[in-house]
């Protein structure tokens, strides 16, 4: 047995790197991240800068090809180098996931019971096809799908996006994980089919004591639901730390981008900030840290030394001048310059 | 006034529905089912001579008789009862094996996939008439060493099909998905990729029925499927083609041929429409 404290996911030192026509590309390099039971954990991000990648090696999902480095321990358990029949057993059972996109991720010829049921006589061959049509049943409850029965019977197509995306929370659910990863799990949906899904996350997460991996570009989302964050950048982690702490005080230029760029619904109504420039190509990566072109804080240092992750009052930040994003006044050039509202003059 | 457009209940023709389709959905359905009853209507026995030889049609003999004395309709239909089935045994076999090798090499890929691909080029490489002739003439004439031949010359075209699309279908999310939940290899390419496979290779097979018809004559034309007296049709038609002025004796069996082919690719383009949701 483990001490209870220990994290249920320890990931340490990972890098990911794939074999490409024009060398290797370096997609991970270097990621700590922990997940713990009853915790949720947000990783946050732009489009492929390697958030998705980073829990697909967890899985083992990805390409024999690509190779893996570091450590991934579940439970202690290391994972990396797993052959993949075992990492069988635990996906699904012990590790479940949920897909960004229900249109797509669900078996179109099955219909939503029989795929559920797969997935509980997959891990549990004892239990008979009647039984597990009956509990896929009561996962679909569970997931609060009206009419349970009817819709255990129904095909995917038969589906709205946000049932589709139910359904597929109760296949993740069916074996009762101790880790549910969910990659961007509302990415697809009407906002109001997000808000549904991700109060019925927060509430499996809580009734079921998992730890939730929950990926996702929306830090609206990441705000409302998660315990701590993990902001990536370019395949490293720029920020991490417990979330109150990183939304009041963000210390890494990148993630005060971030916040700057969200609407307010309390506070003066500013022009919203965006980050200028967009983030680098794997095949052409800044040199030192791989934000200081879009930074605005950057010195001579940022471009010739990659930041460690290093602790500032109790978040970890991967800058050289972390001390000073944190005391300077929000966004002040983006703001100042901007013509004031018509309102606010009037 | 009573109503002028009182609505009548219509039957709505399904879009695939053509007059091509049906007629080909017919003229097969006839096939198969004179293949399977033909032993049982009062017509005369194929092989027994019955009627003056070289009859010209008449009341008694429809499309009169042959070289031997024998009723060349009898002959016509009992000769859906050789073409049929050995058809069908060349597109089942063919299917099974180049279906199950295809699917193989998509989804495992590397040294597999180059295996199979190879053996599927240098088959392909082949005329298939003249593969199938040199196969038959090895084994020796006969129906049955016959669709040994077409079966070896056919399988290619079921292994790339499928081989294309289950490529396709395993790039596909709800694959992964299966996957993450903790689906075995075998059980993601039986239960999740395969059912999506299906439909081309259907439309293929209904397609190459026909084809596979016209084959099973062509061997037996040139001497190398069925021997005499079978009521075979390319072997009567190979009969025919020596009776330069008694064209009734080819023009059974040919149309024979002419009405499988024609029937089995009409109803293969409607499976397509059917399934290919691209086509509509």
């Amino acid at each position: 047995m483990q001490s209870p404290d220990a994290p249920l996911l320890e990931i340490r030192g990972l890098e990911v790197t794939f074999a490409a026509a024009r060398g290797r590309l370096e997609a991970i390099r270097g990621v700590d991240l922990e997940a713990r039971s009853g915790e949720t954990l947000g990783l946050v991000g732009e489009s492929g800068c390697g958030k998705s990648v980073t829990m697909l090696a967890v899985m083992g999902l990805l390409p024999p090809s690509v190779q893996i480095r570091g450590s991934i321990r579940f439970r202690g358990m290391e994972l990396a180098g797993r052959p993949q029949k075992e990492l069988a057993k635990l996906r699904g059972a012990s590790i479940g996931m949920i897909f960004q996109d229900p249109m797509t991720a669900l078996n179109p010829v099955l219909t939503i019971g029989a795929q559920i049921a797969e997935a509980i006589r997959i891990h549990d061959a004892t239990v008979s096809a009647r039984v597990a049509a009956g509990r896929a049943v009561d996962m679909l409850k569970l997931v609060t799908i009206p009419y349970p029965e009817r819709r255990a019977l129904q095909y995917p197509h038969e589906l709205s996006g946000g049932m589709r995306q139910r359904a597929m929370i109760a296949m993740a659910m069916a074996n009762e994980p101790e880790l549910l990863i969910a990659d961007e799990p509302t990415t697809a949906l009407d906002v109001t089919v997000q808000a549904q899904i991700i109060e019925l996350l927060r509430r499996l997460q809580a009734t079921h004591r998992m730890g939730l991996v929950l990926i996702s570009h929306d830090l609206g989302i990441v705000a409302g639901s998660a315990d701590r964050v993990a902001i990536m950048y370019a395949g490293r982690i720029v920020e991490r730390g417990a979330v109150e702490d990183i939304f009041d005080r963000p210390r890494h230029p990148y993630t005060r981008g971030l916040l700057a760029s969200l609407p307010k619904i309390d506070g003066q109504a500013t022009r919203l900030t965006a980050i200028e420039g967009s983030p680098p190509s794997l095949t052409a990566r800044p040199s030192g840290c791989a934000f200081h072109p879009r930074c605005r804080h950057a010195v001579e240092l940022c471009a010739a030394q990659e930041p460690a992750l290093r602790d500032i009052a109790g978040i970890d930040v991967a800058c050289h001048r972390a001390e000073l994003v944190a005391d300077s006044v929000a966004a002040p050039s983006a703001t100042a310059e901007l013509p004031s509202r018509p309102n606010a003059t009037a | 006034m009573a109503e002028t457009a009182s609505p009548r209940p219509t039957f709505v023709r399904p879009r695939w529905a053509t007059a091509p389709v049906t007629a080909g959905a017919f003229l097969v359905l006839f096939w198969v089912g004179v293949a399977l009853t033909v032993q049982w209507w009062p017509i005369d026995n194929p092989v027994a001579f019955v009627g003056t030889r070289l009859a010209p049609p008449s009341v008694t003999h429809w499309l009169g008789t042959d070289a031997l004395g024998r009723d060349v309709v009898s002959r016509t239909l009992h000769g859906a009862q050789y073409s049929l089935p050995v058809a069908l045994a060349v597109i089942v076999s063919a299917v099974a094996i180049g279906a199950t090798l295809g699917a193989i090499s998509g989804f495992l890929g590397g040294l597999a996939d180059s295996a199979v691909m190879r053996l599927v080029d240098i088959t392909l490489s082949f005329p298939a008439i003249m593969l199938a002739m040199a196969v038959t003439a090895s084994l020796g004439p006969g129906l049955w060493h016959a669709a040994i031949a077409m079966i070896i010359v056919s399988w290619p075209n079921y292994a790339r099909l499928m081989r294309a699309q289950v490529l396709a279908v395993k790039e596909r999310e709800h694959v992964e998905a299966a996957v993450a939940a903790g689906a075995s290899a075998p059980r993601t390419l039986i239960a999740h990729i395969l059912p999506l496979c299906w439909s081309p290779i259907l439309v293929n097979a209904t397609m190459d029925f026909g084809q596979v018809v016209l084959l099973v004559a062509s061997l037996s034309f040139i001497g190398l499927g069925a021997s005499p007296p079978t009521p075979e049709w390319g072997q009567m038609i190979s009969e025919g083609a020596q009776k330069f002025y008694q064209w009734w004796i080819a023009f059974g069996p040919g149309m024979a041929i002419l009405s499988v082919a024609l029937g089995f690719n009409f109803l293969g383009d409607g499976l397509r429409d059917i399934l290919d949701p691209r086509t509509q």
